[in-house]
């Protein structure tokens, strides 16, 4: 789009896990799906991309954590790029916070930031649809939660869905992580006596929902792992908040 | 027979100023080993910070999310705070040998002394509360196992225990006082309003004035002593808090939680890499210190999270919130902090005690906190979300993890496979970064 003139209103920021991840792929393509519809104009970076460096900076690899943010920063900086939004909490986390300071300065959403922000200004319309009256709860990712405060969007999505949003005891600032931040994703836990991920998961069954929503690539394995784990995959389904607004639609 | 007079005078001022300037001692030993920390700028944005202390550590908006310690918490807190006002007055009288110098002021006076007294009652039901919930077993943060096993739950026991004698020997020398009044006796001039201690008057009541006047003696030297002693217990115990919680908030971190510090020391070596006009061969600069990356001792560490270490009052919220630790791992935020602190302190000592440049040939990691509870941090920041007076574990638990990683080349074999990912195909898994549109073009 850049070599013909062309300025995207956003760069969306696929990352590792929405390229590459099979259940994250369905949040890429389903977010995509609602930019068309609602006729963003976007770009990525396709192969240009590269992992943000959020897992290696979480276990403590700061160089190779630089080493990716000035790769990137140099990428995002030639193309001119102003305005992010990634559909992964670790990924705007790090865009946002991180990059600045290495010379990366861009307005960065969350994914569930730019939807909420489209609906407020009636660029995209959504309705009930399937999911209207279903119980949904909501899983705060902890990079969106605590991270950056961000609670309220999510949920407003929810809302939005004229679904029943019922909460879990442990919710916004007290979310209860999924286990996978800070590294986690890409190693066995530590020895303890439950899974991070089942512990969570146990909560959320326990709201008897529909569907588990999430916003972030990370809790949708562990949460989907979860409740595999107590045999309730086809009972209740753990969906992106991208997916729950693209399949409502039927888009 | 005039210096005889003046004797208890004399010996009140010796004490009090003995009291304040051991305290001053240690103040400055706490002030002297936070600096041992790296420099860290939490200059800016004065307005902010001290909105942050007033809410958080004045105001205490954080303890609400537990509603009974909340409550009780106040109680102490408010009746701390007030109840010293208090301690003016006795000072003076203690200096001059006035008795009850203030009482010109009549009815607000008496207002006071009412407000002190049913403070202290309050003092008294929440520390009596505190020492049900630590002792009974049920909350299982505050059991005397595990991160509190040993000193530092008889440290919160014994504050427990002092506070309420603190209180009840204030109580006891306004109950006789107040009947030494009634009787007419020299000295004790009729003023003040007694609302709790005439409660406990009954039991004085059959006492003759020689035993009243030692009561009431007693009560108020025990009271006055009891605080100075108290006062230099606290840099030794978790209660240091009380003085801590103001410094700590007001320095807080004021970026948000998932925000990161980006190391300085690896930005340069960084853009030294990526600079295609950088010299490989230029020799370094002879002088330069070897820059080191992360923190494996807490002289490596900055002094805000020394200070951390300082405010931290055990009370395990954070651990209670920590995922790792509910899900039965080895990781407890709360033994971060101890652990830190108690290294520091032993820093501190080493360098009374043998010099600066001493070194006892340990350090946190390893000697204090395992890599096995380090690794098992998932950087939730639940624990910092928890803390009321805004501690963040989480900075410190990535500096130990930065020198592990970067220093010792200690990561997890998984990590490490991590990291080569990222480093070969710019993705933390094994594909390819020429497929990384693939997706486009499936269905």
């Amino acid at each position: 789009m850049a070599a013909s003139g062309e300025n995207p209103e956003i760069l969306f920021w696929v990352g590792c896990a929405g390229s590459f991840d099979d259940k994250a792929k369905k949040v890429t393509k389903a977010f995509v799906k609602i930019l068309n519809s609602a006729g963003i104009s976007f770009a990525v970076l396709g192969t240009e991309e590269g992992c943000t460096g959020d897992p290696a900076k979480r276990s403590g690899n700061e160089f190779l954590f630089q080493m990716q943010a000035m790769q990137n920063i140099q990428v995002m900086n030639a193309y001119g790029v102003k305005k992010v939004v990634a559909a992964c909490p670790h990924c705007f986390n790090t865009l946002k916070n991180e990059y600045p300071e290495l010379g990366g300065e861009y307005e960065v959403l969350h994914h569930t930031q730019f939807l909420q922000k489209l609906i407020d200004e009636g660029r995209l319309k959504i309705q009930g649809g399937a999911y209207q009256g279903k119980r949904i709860t909501y899983h705060d990712a902890c990079y969106l939660g605590r991270g950056n405060d961000e609670y309220e969007a999510p949920r407003s999505l929810i809302e939005k869905l004229d679904a029943a949003l019922v909460e879990m005891p442990r919710n916004r600032k007290r979310g209860f992580c999924c286990g996978a931040g800070g590294g986690q994703m890409f190693k066995e836990a530590e020895p303890g006596n439950k899974e991070v991920n089942v512990e969570r998961a146990e909560e959320a069954i326990a709201q008897d929902p529909a569907v588990i929503a999430v916003g972030c690539p990370f809790c949708k394995t562990m949460m989907a792992d979860g409740v595999k784990h107590f045999e309730k995959e086809d009972e209740i389904k753990v969906m992106d908040l991208a997916e729950l607004i693209a399949s409502a639609q039927d888009l | 027979m005039d210096a005889l007079k003046y004797l208890p005078q004399i010996l009140f001022s010796v004490l009090f100023l003995a009291g304040i300037g051991l305290f001053g001692r240690n103040v400055l030993k706490v002030v002297r080993n936070i600096r041992l920390g790296k420099t860290e700028n939490r200059n800016d944005n004065k307005g902010e910070r001290i909105k942050t202390m007033v809410l958080v550590a004045l105001g205490q908006s954080k303890m609400v999310t537990r509603p009974l310690a909340a409550v009780m918490h106040i109680f102490v807190y408010v009746g701390f705070i007030i109840i010293n006002l208090e301690m003016l007055e006795i000072v003076i009288d203690g200096v001059f040998g006035t008795h009850r110098i203030f009482a010109f002021m009549g009815g607000f006076y008496s207002f006071l002394i009412a407000t002190f007294e049913v403070l202290a009652f309050l003092v008294i039901l929440g520390c009596a509360v505190f020492l049900a919930r630590r002792n009974s077993g049920a909350v299982k943060r505050l059991l005397s196992t595990g991160d509190l096993k040993g000193w530092p739950s008889r440290d919160a026991n014994m504050i427990l225990v002092t506070e309420i004698l603190l209180m009840c020997a204030f109580l006891s020398m306004n109950a006789a006082d107040a009947l030494l009044q009634q009787r007419g006796e020299a000295h004790y001039i009729t003023a003040g309003s007694f609302p709790v201690s005439q409660l406990i008057q009954p039991l004085f009541s059959g006492l003759g004035n020689d035993v009243l006047i030692g009561i009431e003696r007693f009560g108020w030297w025990f009271h006055i002593l009891g605080i100075l002693c108290f006062m230099n217990y606290l840099p030794y115990s978790k209660h240091w808090h009380i003085i801590m919680a103001f410094p700590n908030t007001y320095f807080s971190k004021l970026t948000p939680k998932g925000e990161f510090t980006n190391l300085e020391s690896v930005t340069k070596e960084v853009k030294l890499m990526l600079d295609p006009s950088a010299d490989p061969f230029a020799a370094a600069d002879p002088d330069a210190p070897l820059p080191s990356f992360g923190a494996k001792d807490v002289t490596d560490l900055t002094w805000k999270q020394l200070m951390d270490a300082y405010t931290c009052t055990e009370c395990g919220r954070c651990t209670s919130e920590c995922p790792a630790n509910n899900t039965g791992k080895l990781l407890s935020p709360r033994k971060i902090m101890m652990d830190t602190r108690d290294r520091l302190t032993e820093v501190g000592n080493n360098i009374d005690k043998h010099g600066k440049d001493h070194k006892d040939g340990k350090t946190l990691v390893n000697d204090y906190i395992t890599p096995e509870e380090l690794w098992a941090c998932t950087t939730c920041n639940a624990c910092a979300q928890a803390c009321p007076v805004n501690i963040d574990p989480v900075s410190i638990i990535i500096d130990l993890r930065r020198s592990l990683v970067m220093e010792e080349s200690a990561a997890p074999g998984s990590l490490n496979a991590m990291f080569s990912n990222i480093e070969n195909n710019a993705a933390p898994w094994q594909f390819s970064q020429a497929d990384r549109l693939n997706w486009a073009q499936e269905n």
